[in-house]
């Protein structure tokens, strides 16, 4: 609709990409470490609407929901070992959940 | 239009970095709804309606909604606060911050070198989203139900058993030696 260039629209999602990543490597709490990755599937998917808005082409938005779909089973599973290793080792520091026996 | 469009990436950007240098769980996870809530009015602009309210209803709506459960259900708080506040020291982010700034820097740099472009006039309603997903795309459509099939089998089998150990073991004594007899055992 309106007259953006599309160099920022993907500036916007390099920049919030490269917080999550950074995000990702500076945090030991594992539910901080789930939401870095969740920013970095949002910069991801924003990438992909600004493609598909350059082109008007739906193909990027379909793209965008199976990163929702994505998102959504690895949201599920995260939580779920969040919770496990909550439960296990009483504490959310990945460091403390760094040795796995088997 | 355009000036929407910016104060939303502001808007974006700002409460995305609010989200990774915080150290409240719940702090956080309102940052980060913020600034999904602003990344839809960025697609709103851009001319995708039909994924901005997708944005808000799955995204910002359900998927943010288990986060908080599962951060409720921890009781995380003042706990959590001083924990990370000796994890997090600002001397951590030096080295991560100048990895992604190069990697940033080259994705800007390959960005710029190319010629410029403008995004489209037009919108993309739900209707041709519709029609593209479950024609061209209808086999990835099955697989993304496979997917969160095996998401949901997944999430229940680990959640289980982590019931069930609570349910045969009432007493609270050394977790850590407890749990990891049954990790192995995995």
């Amino acid at each position: 609709m309106a007259d953006i260039p599309v160099e920022h629209g993907l500036l916007v999602s390099v920049i919030m990409f490269s917080i999550g990543l950074i995000g990702l490597l500076v945090r030991r709490n594992i539910i901080f470490m789930l939401l870095s990755i969740e920013i970095m599937f949002n910069a991801a998917g924003l990438a992909f609407i600004v493609g598909s808005t350059r082109w008007i082409q739906p193909d990027g938005q379909v793209m965008f929901m199976f990163i929702l779909a994505m998102a959504a089973a690895e949201v599920a599973i995260g939580l779920a070992l969040v919770l496990a290793i909550y439960r296990g080792f009483n504490t959310l520091d990945a460091d403390r959940a760094s040795r796995m026996q088997g | 239009m355009a000036i929407v469009f910016y104060i939303a990436a502001m808007v974006a950007v700002v409460s995305t970095a609010m989200v990774v240098t915080r150290l409240n769980p719940i702090h956080a996870l309102l940052y980060l709804i913020l600034s999904l809530l602003s990344t839809a009015v960025m697609f709103y602009v851009l001319g995708a309606p039909f994924v901005a309210a997708l944005e808000v209803i799955i995204y910002a709506g359900a998927i943010m909604v288990v986060f908080v459960f599962v951060i409720m259900m921890l009781n995380l708080g003042e706990e959590t606060v001083r924990q990370e506040r000796v994890l997090l020291k600002p001397a951590m982010f030096v080295l991560p911050a100048i990895l992604a700034a190069i990697l940033g820097a080259e994705l800007l740099y390959l960005l710029y070198y190319g010629g410029r472009a403008d995004t489209g006039q037009g919108v993309v309603g739900p209707k041709q989203v519709g029609v593209s997903l479950f024609t061209t795309y209808l086999f990835a459509v099955e697989l993304a139900a496979m997917l969160l099939l095996a998401g949901l089998v997944g999430a229940f089998h680990i959640g289980r058993r982590e019931s069930e150990r609570e349910l045969t073991d009432t007493e609270g004594t050394s977790e850590v030696r407890r749990a990891q007899p049954e990790l192995g055992r995995k």
